[in-house]
């Protein structure tokens, strides 16, 4: 029987086999979709709100032709007191084969895969990681350039609260992209420069976008903020990515941002929806990113 | 029926309090220290011997931080079994906090925590709560608590944040003569946070608890130390700043004393790993910067007291996200041998040094007359363990109800071989 693993986090992820994965991902964007997971159940357990993961991984799952269920936290036996290592068991025991799991505790998904056998997918835990989608944005940034490496990549917002930057910066660091990182100082300590090698901090974003390949735009996330107060007129001014700034980034750069995006706030609308932006690409490459995540961790690759 | 006296001869004797370090015997005798004579002059007196030879003979070791649980969490730990762990940890007694349920804020309870119907394995000294409720509105009766047992007040697990309370609660105790201990964390700078500010915790997206909360505390209270002129003591210091304003107050004479845990002079915020909950403690493990200053001064003085903090979870609870899962870990039993690994074989601190940590100055702070001592008439608790012994610890085997050890599996150096109460020998690891 092939190995299944768990997919926690980018930042212990090879670049083998993050290279494998995004090959896989190809070959399931461009060939009709095979039932090769037929038969499997995958278990979604979100304990937080999403629309597009959710729905993504549930599509992926479908079309490798597996049974898949949804639990919330608040239609389930969480609401309860059930513990997360409970809840998985209980999973893991009505037969899941996967549990893809999305947790406002950073290291849940650790959890589950030290408590149970079943591999684990991380479909976003706290303000740790979001590994997919650091997938899914190296797959979106590799339809538009050649490769990561000598990119400059710049990721403008709260960088703090962002799993999305922190497997981004992961993802991109080990394959040799120049990552740059601009916000205020509360959304974006220094501390945030060890992380990886290499990385840098500008603060103005005009600066941080010039010469830029990608610009990649972050949510202000208030609901981590945990009682910091933000200036969200004083934000916008400073660091929203409006049309004239796009100007400085080269004239080829790509526009992404995970969403979901609150415009007028960190973008501008005309961003979003002009040509450069890839956002809803972003989102249709999801799908079969997970697909071959989940064939991948379920060791049908 | 248990016999009456017994001699330990042919140990090496370190009483910092006496200025003994070297061979001599020693006869207890109706629960007290009846001689202490050069090797081999006691031959023949005592109903009974123990043999220290290539042992170390020390007052027994107090540890003036631990959580017995008790009343209230029983399925953490009770004062029987947290005795019990600190028997086989060497410690002949212990000071017990007060955050049970209820919080031990009247006599009744400082009594009843006392009473042997509990089944303590050594001597436990309750800490009573310095607020109603430790609620920091309203100062307990420490006159009444004192008279039962206290021997501090605290409202450990939360700092007494009010100016006004802390400068009351200070001149209440200088009036009957207790130290007030503080748990300094100014909570304000920490919501939500689990683990210590910095590179690690910003990697593994968890918030971050800035050493400012301990130290900014620190300064105040030292502030009002020197005001009231009370006795201040600092529970588990961790920040390097913290000590800094420990330092300079013992320099102004402001009666201030602290303590340091095991656990963070032995580790860093970087070892809490992959999201380890038996690495998530109140406070945080810290830096390597502020662990080396805490190293410092355990070696120069400055810190007066290692202790344990001992604070027993259930396994079920630790099991958690990280974020979710309770604070701290148990620690009576790897004290030795962690001072002994760390501090003495590691960083060359004098054993005589370790035994003040572990005895002399912890019994002194909280005013424990006649213990921390050798010297004859004081009581017959000694602590006699083997420095060169290295063995692994288990957490499984721990003595206490909860296994929520961050040095399960350690190999360590410095091995408790006896412990002995009034006395009576409550811990042989032979037995």
């Amino acid at each position: 029987m092939p190995r299944t693993r768990s997919l926690l986090d980018l930042e212990h992820l090879s670049r083998d086999d993050i290279t494998f994965i995004l090959k896989l991902a190809r070959t399931m964007h461009t060939r009709a979709p095979r039932p090769r997971l037929k038969g499997k159940r995958i278990a979604l357990l979100f304990y937080e709100a999403s629309t597009r993961t959710r729905v993504s991984f549930e599509f992926a799952a479908k079309l490798l032709g597996t049974h898949t269920s949804i639990i919330s936290a608040t239609a389930s036996s969480v609401e309860k007191g059930e513990s997360l290592v409970d809840t998985g068991k209980t999973l893991q025991a009505l037969g899941a084969d996967c549990i893809v799991v999305r947790h406002p505790s950073s290291g849940a998904p650790y959890v589950l895969a030290r408590n149970l056998r079943v591999p684990i997918i991380n479909a976003g835990d706290g303000m740790h990681e979001h590994p997919s989608q650091g997938l899914l944005d190296a797959y979106t940034i590799l339809r538009h350039k050649k490769s990561l490496k000598g990119l400059k990549v710049t990721m403008i917002g709260d960088i703090q609260h962002s799993r999305v930057a922190r497997s981004n910066i992961h993802l991109l660091s080990k394959f040799g992209a120049q990552v740059v990182l601009c916000g205020p100082a509360e959304l974006l300590p220094e501390t945030a420069l060890t992380l990886a090698p290499g990385l840098k901090i500008v603060r103005h974003i005009e600066e941080a976008v010039r010469k830029s390949d990608v610009v990649m735009m972050l949510r202000v996330q208030k609901e981590r903020l945990a009682g910091l107060n933000l200036d969200s007129e004083k934000y916008h001014i400073q660091y929203q990515l409006t049309l004239d700034r796009l100007k400085l980034a080269k004239s080829d750069a790509i526009v992404m941002h995970p969403g979901p995006m609150v415009r007028g706030m960190e973008i501008q609308t005309e961003v979003a929806d002009s040509p450069q932006a890839v956002i809803e690409e972003q989102v249709h490459n999801g799908v079969y990113v997970r697909m071959a995540v989940m064939s991948v961790c379920m060791g049908v690759a | 029926m248990k016999k009456q006296s017994l001699t330990i001869r042919g140990g090496h004797v370190i009483d910092p309090a006496e200025k003994l370090d070297g061979p001599y015997d020693i006869l207890l005798k109706d629960g007290l220290v009846a001689e202490v004579a050069a090797r081999g002059k006691l031959r023949g007196k005592g109903d009974d011997t123990f043999d220290a030879r290539g042992l170390i003979v020390a007052p027994g070791f107090i540890d003036i931080h631990v959580h017995l649980r008790e009343p209230g969490q029983t399925v953490k730990e009770t004062i029987a079994t947290g005795t019990a762990a600190a028997a086989a940890g060497g410690f002949t007694s212990v000071c017990a906090m007060p955050n049970t349920n209820p919080v031990n804020d009247l006599p009744a309870i400082t009594r009843w925590m006392q009473d042997p119907e509990r089944g303590a394995r050594v001597n436990v000294f309750p800490i009573a709560a310095a607020t109603v409720g430790s609620m920091g509105e309203q100062l307990t009766d420490y006159t009444m608590l004192k008279r039962a047992g206290a021997v501090a007040v605290t409202d450990d697990g939360k700092p007494i944040l009010p100016d006004k309370i802390m400068r009351e609660a200070l001149l209440a105790a200088a009036r009957v003569g207790l130290p007030v201990i503080q748990h300094a964390e100014d909570t304000r700078m920490t919501k939500g946070a689990a683990m210590h500010q910095g590179p690690t915790a910003f990697r593994l997206g968890l918030r971050g608890w800035p050493a400012e909360a301990e130290s900014s505390l620190v300064e105040r209270d030292i502030r009002l130390a020197a005001e009231t002129k009370g006795h201040y003591h600092v529970a588990h210091l961790s920040a390097a700043a913290a000590l800094k304003a420990v330092r300079r107050a013992k320099r102004e004479h402001v009666h201030v004393t602290c303590e340091v845990t095991p656990h963070h002079f032995a580790l860093i915020d970087e070892d809490v790993g992959e999201y380890n909950t038996n690495f998530k403690m109140n406070p945080p493990l810290r830096s390597r910067e502020d662990r080396d200053a805490l190293l410092a001064s355990l070696a120069d003085g400055t810190v007066d007291c290692v202790a344990t903090d001992h604070a027993p979870h259930p396994q079920n609870e630790k099991n958690a996200e990280f974020d979710q899962a309770p604070f701290g870990i148990t620690g009576l039993e790897t004290a030795l041998g962690l001072c002994v690994s760390i501090l003495h074989v590691q960083e060359n601190i004098p054993m005589r040094r370790i035994i003040e940590l572990l005895s002399t100055n912890p019994a002194r702070v909280m005013g424990l007359a006649h213990r921390g001592t050798l010297a004859v008439g004081s009581y017959a608790d000694v602590t006699i363990f083997d420095p060169n012994k290295k063995w692994s610890y288990r957490a499984v085997e721990s003595f206490s109800k909860s296994k929520n050890s961050p040095f399960d599996g350690w190999k360590l150096q410095g091995e408790v071989v006896a412990t002995v109460v009034g006395g009576h020998m409550v811990f042989h690891s032979l037995s």
